[in-house]
């Protein structure tokens, strides 16, 4: 089926006892693409992923992976995928390089560890055993055995979570050159720049829904600028409302938290001042004023009504 | 498409490699454990020859052969118990853990192949423990009556049923329980077997006890070797205990084994 999507999911459902996880998502993944599903935890992204992976099986709905069903076409599917899980994956006491090795035997055609090894700076910790990895180099680890097979679509789940900038940067220098060299990624990320940076498609994923859906530019594409504008102290009771009323209906006041607000609208002198003046009644110091296209952690904030800036490590 | 380093070239290895690397990596990673090979070698060659120089000062009941030749072939059968119980036990508990299981499954190697590498790892270690062992006892003046045909058929076949009874109870184990209560469990019933299964001493050194140990399958692969080792025989009673054992562990694992 060399025209099927690489991803098909349509109105899945998984529970968890009397927990929904997912709940009637769809979601469609394009060949030669980077796509990120977006969420903040328990949003169901690993879930969805794990269901892809063939690991579990859809209460409801469907799944299909190059056109495969991966639960029944387990065996057909597997060689032509690569799966990076959350957590570990290797024994404790295998040497780096060997695990890899040996998830490269398993393949027919693998890519060449030492290049694969280099790219992703796993040379110096070749020799060590997994358990005394850090998590950077696990989750690089990790990466490299999704890829070694030389798969037709890579699964990454949470790809960068817990590693420093620098390996950050290596690891999207690699899932774009995958992408270029026609290989399609599926990524989950609760880091907003991850997926404004990487992906060509973004699917924002929350309570198991798909809430949003589109290429980074649509996404934050909303034609009018934004302020954000953020103070120093709580605004006082009803602050929100009264900037509301000084600006009046054409623009849109949105509270963020005690000290920060989001205003939608043409950022012209009269808004700026209007701002101004508002501050200065209120008795408020502004802290920073920024002016800008609205941004994805503005577009998350808009459909979810919260930030995902807390998030830690996903659990599901 | 232009071809690029990561240009997609799917596909899983022969069957027969993929085996043969997961049975040559799981060899490898129980022979690098300090523990396991505690059990495997270590604690064996204390027995055989802590067995051979006892019974030169105290008198063992219910042993009518030379010691050497008695404890020889039941040390074999203790080693092919701790690999295929109690290593295997220990090794599957925490790879379902450590989600090395759940990562295989995301290979193209499948659980048939992966239980066959395992199988193939257990008959790899074991042939080293046999050679460890078996020169032990030579320098003890073990005098195997391995030249019949009879002694060749029973210990093979009593290596591979033993082999597939342990290794059927040690996975039923660890499927089932979590990690630190499998490497616990698969001890204690190591240890017990050990002691009062009839494995390196034979029924007869049980007394009223004794003929029960010929159920377990401790007590009956002990026999199988030592009616190999010592008459040349095929105890084929103890080779059926064998196959009832596999078959009981194989069907309750089948049912209980959980990958994750």
């Amino acid at each position: 089926m060399p025209n099927s999507p690489a991803v098909e999911v349509a109105g899945l459902v998984m529970r968890y006892g009397d927990k929904t996880a997912v709940d009637g998502l769809d979601l469609r993944v394009e060949r030669n693409t980077i796509t990120a599903v977006l969420g903040p935890n328990g949003a169901g992204k690993t879930t969805t992923l794990e269901t892809c992976e063939g690991y579990r099986r859809p209460h409801e709905g469907t799944v299909r992976v190059l056109g495969l069903d991966p639960v029944k076409d387990r065996k057909d599917l597997l060689p032509r995928i690569g799966v990076m899980l959350q957590g570990s994956g290797a024994w404790s006491g295998v040497k780096a390089m060997e695990m890899l090795q040996h998830i490269a035997r398993l393949h027919a055609n693998p890519l060449d560890i030492s290049m694969l090894a280099e790219r992703l700076g796993l040379r110096d910790c070749g020799r060590t055993p997994y358990r005394r990895l850090s998590g950077g180099q696990q989750q690089r680890l990790g990466l490299a055995m999704a890829v070694v097979g030389r798969p037709e679509v890579v699964f990454v789940d949470e790809p960068t979570a817990g590693m420093d900038p620098q390996a950050r940067r290596t690891t999207w220098e690699l899932l774009s050159e995958l992408r270029d060299d026609g290989v399609t990624v599926v990524l989950t990320t609760h880091y907003m720049d991850e997926a404004e940076k990487l992906a060509d498609h973004i699917h924002i994923v929350d309570h198991g829904r798909m809430v949003a859906s589109g290429t980074p530019i649509e996404l934050t594409r909303g034609g009018t600028a934004t302020i954000r504008l953020v103070v120093t102290k709580p605004f006082p009771e009803g602050a929100p409302a009264s900037l509301q009323a000084a600006l009046g209906p054409a623009i849109e006041v949105k509270p963020i938290n005690d000290t920060s607000l989001l205003i939608t609208g043409p950022a012209d002198h009269t808004t700026l001042a209007t701002v101004a003046a508002w501050c200065e009644e209120q008795g408020v110091l502004p802290e920073s004023l920024n002016l800008g296209q609205r941004n994805l952690e503005d577009v998350f904030l808009e459909l979810t009504g919260r930030g995902l800036a807390h998030t830690a490590g996903d659990t599901r | 498409m232009s071809t690029g380093t990561f240009t997609p070239a799917p596909g899983g290895a022969p069957l027969v490699r993929q085996v043969l690397a997961q049975a040559s990596m799981e060899a490898r990673l129980m022979a690098r454990n300090g523990e396991q090979l505690l059990l495997a070698v270590v604690i064996p060659v204390l027995v055989l020859i802590g067995g051979v120089e006892g019974a030169k000062h105290v008198s063992i009941t219910g042993i009518s052969q030379r010691p050497v030749d008695e404890f020889a072939p039941g040390v074999l059968a203790l080693a092919v118990m701790s690999t295929a119980f109690t290593s295997l036990a220990i090794a599957t508990g925490f790879e379902r853990r450590y989600g090395v299981i759940k990562r295989l499954g995301a290979s193209p190697l499948p659980r048939a192949g992966l239980l066959l590498g395992k199988v193939g790892a257990l008959l790899i270690v074991e042939a080293c423990q046999i050679v460890v062992l078996g020169l032990v006892g030579l320098a003890l003046g073990w005098h195997p009556h391995a030249g019949h045909p009879g002694a060749v058929l029973g210990v093979v076949l009593g290596i591979l049923v033993g082999t597939s009874a342990f290794a059927s109870l040690g996975l039923l184990m660890a499927g089932a329980l979590r990690a630190e209560a499998t490497l616990a469990a698969a001890n204690l019933v190591y240890l017990l077997l050990m002691a009062g299964g009839a494995v390196v001493l034979p029924q007869s050194a049980y007394g009223a006890f004794g003929h029960v140990t010929g159920y377990l399958p401790s007590g009956a692969l002990g026999n199988t070797m030592r009616a190999a080792f010592l008459h040349g025989n095929l105890a084929g009673g103890s080779l059926l205990v064998l196959v009832a054992w596999t078959a009981v562990g194989t069907v309750a694992t089948v049912r209980t084994f959980q990958w994750e």
